[in-house]
């Protein structure tokens, strides 16, 4: 009953969300703001009415109706609630289901924002909005049910449907399979909610861009509407691939954070393209240039978004020819190409009216910096593209499918980074307008000299990798920056106004949270390269197998087995935990318990390693294998992985940065008129 | 007799020479565990996607650790076992293939091309300005009195702070 009545949900909120983009496109076509409302309301409904779907789906987890395929798909009698609560999003089908519900999510709260200056986009940002939903709905309604049952006909044959087939009954299921013991893990919780999150909410600035387009209204409005949105789309997407970092660290056991996945890859692109958009459309605020240019890069923000979701979802990563098998893969080639042909087309029907309000006057103005910071976000976009795609390329045309890892993405994408990091040590630096060798010279010498300094100490402490002194050198160059563009700040408020040094910073920060909180998410960057740069260069591993009693040494570090115990677990596992100690130069530092944990459900293991953290890195204990008549010898792979905290760290940072740019601070929006009137170039003002 | 006894004792040394040198064959050092994964590090786990075949975790991988490590203890060389592996199960265990090794190797020249294209087009785009970069400001429009660190970074601090509230 629960199933028929969420299925029959999912089909009503699939026919509002086909109306309301019908309604919406008439309205604005015949330029009736009636049927405009309608469409209003329409898209409101969805939100509700995906609720219920969505409750109904998580009634069923709940309660055990393992007759329902997805149920038995991904839970299992010994689950805890909460978990069986994060298996809506546990297998394709529900998570198709919980996007679909934080799209109409957001979808619905655009549409209740104060339309009254903006009217004309209404109509276009519903039907955008309702296109995605429908489509993703649709998905859902035909190929991708969640609520299809498993029947059982009297001759014994098991069929899936989610109407009743005649003479059969419903099958009988005691327990289900239960979540992939991968998923089952707090990182995994709240990853994919925060990538969805990034995903749908890029839709928002998307809509809008389209709306302009459509309308001739091609000033910056549109972008200055969507400003949060697109700060807030961006911050969730870059928590969710940080966490996932974190997943993989704590969960897979190789010692790494980030493999070069195809699936990793697919979604970062859409962050490389949004991290692009988010710098370039300060130069169409503050200088009305690049209209062009931010019009591309939403358009393949978005298609990226949807690009993604067809790789991970569409089985093409596994083999080119499961594209054609599955049943959405051409359904997602042909939305994407129906998009994007649409949003070109109408970008190349307003190309005269998006022509630049002004010139570049400089090589070192900050318009120019950005600009090349967009051309190493694209660089860094098209080596992914090529990584991601170039395998399915050669399985289609060779029939010979290749790997590309990260040997290929390390060395494409270094230099890459590299410069990014540099230009953050400068941009912030330089005015908009113009600036000359001598006005950047000036502000950056200071920090520029004490960054050397660093560096010299960073040679004398024994390091001689030039590649490593390259990127300690940047990350210290644009530590110094960044704060000395803070102190440069609250040490001139605390002149004027005499207030002491703290509360000046505090007022500085929250007088132009943008800029501030910008410089925060630049610190939080180059935090994390710091990890990532001790990661790629210093990071030693070594495996034994070992007694009872005896020890494995890495780079000073004593690792002591001291014990083994093997047991089955209530929820399904059997567990094998050893007791490892972890000595430095002769003095205890901790007791590790690294594990292998059996699924029997899913005959999967899974890899749990003993870790033991600080700043200056981590000892990383896996349990590779053991002897399992006597228990007394096992084998151990250890990981020394030197400042790899630093990338947590640097995350927290950079969230602390994007919240503080993205919180409100009852900045009024000038008018239309006012905003191409841009503003004078003065040194460093952003 | 006396031949016999000689025949004897050679045979007992034969023995004991045999004997001797078995176990010494048999204590040859086997690759070690580093050794071996330092080989499978290169490949990739032809069942499992994307995951180098040293750090997998399944029974499949383990037995093709343990085939590594039999060619390594037969004086196989890291390539002959990358082509080994290749010729089995395809070019998509190996984590740089041919044809990407080839692309690689172009790779720092097409960034560098790459790179290059896109500041040469940044110029290209400021042909006309390029003498500002120098020179601090052309005549027909005067310069503003150049101010003081201070001074100046007040302003712009103040006209931020007007601008906001």
């Amino acid at each position: 009953m629960i199933a028929e009545l969420g299925f029959g949900i999912l089909v009503i909120a699939f026919a509002v969300a086909v109306y309301s983009a019908a309604a919406a496109i008439y309205g604005g076509l015949r330029n009736q703001p009636a049927w405009a409302e309608s469409a209003r309301y329409g898209m409101l409904l969805t939100w509700p009415l995906i609720t219920l779907a969505a409750l109904s789906l998580i009634s069923l987890l709940l309660t055990g109706h393992y007759e329902v395929e997805y149920v038995y798909n991904v839970t299992s009698n010994s689950m805890p609630t909460y978990l069986k609560i994060t298996a809506l999003w546990g297998g394709q089908s529900g998570s198709l289901v919980f996007w679909s519900w934080l799209m109409s999510a957001f979808a619905s709260a655009v549409t209740l924002r104060k339309w009254d200056r903006d009217r004309e986009f209404l109509p276009w940002v519903i039907a955008v909005s309702s296109i995605t939903l429908a489509f993703f709905l649709g998905l859902i309604i035909f190929s991708q049910n969640p609520f299809v049952r498993i029947w059982v006909t009297p001759s014994g044959q098991q069929l899936l449907s989610m109407v009743q087939p005649a003479g059969a009954s419903l099958a009988v299921v005691a327990d289900g399979l239960g979540l992939n013991p991968l998923l089952r893990h707090p990182g995994m919780i709240f990853h994919p909610p925060m990538l969805y999150l990034g995903f749908v909410s890029f839709v928002i600035p998307y809509a809008f861009a389209i709306a302009a387009l459509v309308t001739g209204r091609t000033d910056d409005r549109w972008i200055r509407i969507t400003r949060r949105w697109t700060l807030v789309a961006w911050l969730f997407l870059s928590i969710g691939l940080f966490l996932g970092m974190r997943w993989a660290y704590d969960v897979l056991g190789w010692g790494g954070f980030w493999g070069w996945d195809a699936v990793e890859v697919a979604a970062l692109m859409p962050w490389l393209a949004g991290t692009a958009f988010v710098h370039s459309v300060m130069i169409q605020e503050k200088r009305g240039m690049m209209k062009r240019w931010n019009m591309v890069l939403i358009i393949l923000t978005y298609d990226l978004v949807i690009y993604g979701t067809f790789l991970t979802r569409s089985g093409v990563l596994s083999s080119v020819h499961a594209f054609a098998q599955s049943s959405i893969g051409p359904v997602f080639f042909a939305f994407i190409g129906i998009t994007f042909g649409i949003s070109l087309g109408l970008l190349l029907y307003r190309w005269p009216e998006l022509k630049s309000e002004m010139q570049m006057t400089s090589v070192l103005s900050r318009e120019a910096l950005f600009l090349l910071n967009n051309l190493l976000f694209m660089a860094l976009l098209v080596v992914c593209f090529w990584g991601v795609n170039f395998p399915l390329l050669s399985e289609l045309f060779t029939g010979q499918k290749v790997t590309v890892g990260p040997p290929f993405y390390t060395s494409a994408t270094g230099p890459l980074w590299a410069g990014l990091l540099l230009l953050m040590g400068v941009a912030p630096l330089s005015a908009w307008g113009r600036s000359t060798v001598k006005t950047l010279g000036k502000a950056i010498w200071k920090p520029f000299a004490a960054s050397l300094v660093v560096l010299a100490a960073v040679i004398a402490a024994g390091t001689r990798e030039v590649s490593a002194l390259i990127g300690f050198w940047l990350v210290s160059y644009v530590i110094l920056v960044t704060l000395y563009e803070y102190l440069r700040g609250a040490w001139a408020r605390h002149r004027r106004a005499g207030e002491n040094l703290l509360l000046a910073l505090w007022r500085l920060i929250g007088r132009n949270r943008r800029r501030y909180g910008g410089y925060f998410i630049h610190l939080g960057v180059v935090l994390a390269a710091l990890g990532v740069i001790g990661m790629q260069f210093f990071q030693t591993n070594t495996q034994g197998s070992i007694p009872v009693g005896s020890s494995l040494q890495l780079d000073g570090y004593t690792i002591t087995y001291r014990s083994l115990a093997i047991f089955d677990t209530p929820d399904g596992r059997n567990v094998a935990r050893a007791v490892v100690d972890v000595y430095k130069n002769g003095a205890f530092l901790a007791e590790l318990y690294p594990r292998r944990d059996y699924y029997y459900a899913s005959q999967q293991p899974m890899t749990i390693p003993g870790v033991r953290s600080s700043l200056g890195g981590d000892i990383y204990v896996d349990l590779v294998d053991w002897q399992p008549i006597t228990t007394e010898g096992a084998t151990f792979k250890i990981y020394h992985n030197p400042l790899i905290n630093w990338l947590w760290i640097g995350g927290l940072t950079f969230v602390l940065g994007a919240l503080i740019a993205a919180w409100p601070d009852g900045e009024k929006a000038p008018a239309p008129s006012e905003a191409p009137a841009k503003e004078a170039a003065l040194p460093g003002k952003a | 007799m006396r031949s016999a006894t000689l025949k004897i004792a050679f045979l007992l040394a034969f023995a004991l020479g045999w004997l001797y040198a078995t176990p010494v064959s048999a204590q040859q050092p086997t690759p070690s565990d580093n050794q071996v994964n330092a080989v499978a590090h290169e490949l990739y786990c032809p069942v499992c996607e994307n995951i180098p075949l040293d750090v997998c975790s399944t029974q499949a991988c383990a037995q093709w650790r343990d085939l590594i490590r039999q060619k390594l203890a037969a004086g196989w060389s890291t390539q002959k076992i990358d082509d080994y592996f290749a010729a089995q199960y395809g070019e998509r265990v190996l984590a740089v293939p041919p044809l990407q090794r080839s692309f690689n190797q172009l790779l720092p020249g097409l960034i560098g091309a790459g790179i290059l294209a896109g500041v040469g087009l940044v110029f290209w785009t400021l042909r006309g300005s390029l003498r500002s970069v120098f020179v601090k400001t052309p005549e027909s429009t005067p310069p503003p009195p150049p101010p003081t660190v201070d001074a100046e970074l007040l302003d712009r601090v103040e006209k931020d702070l007007r601008q906001r509230t």
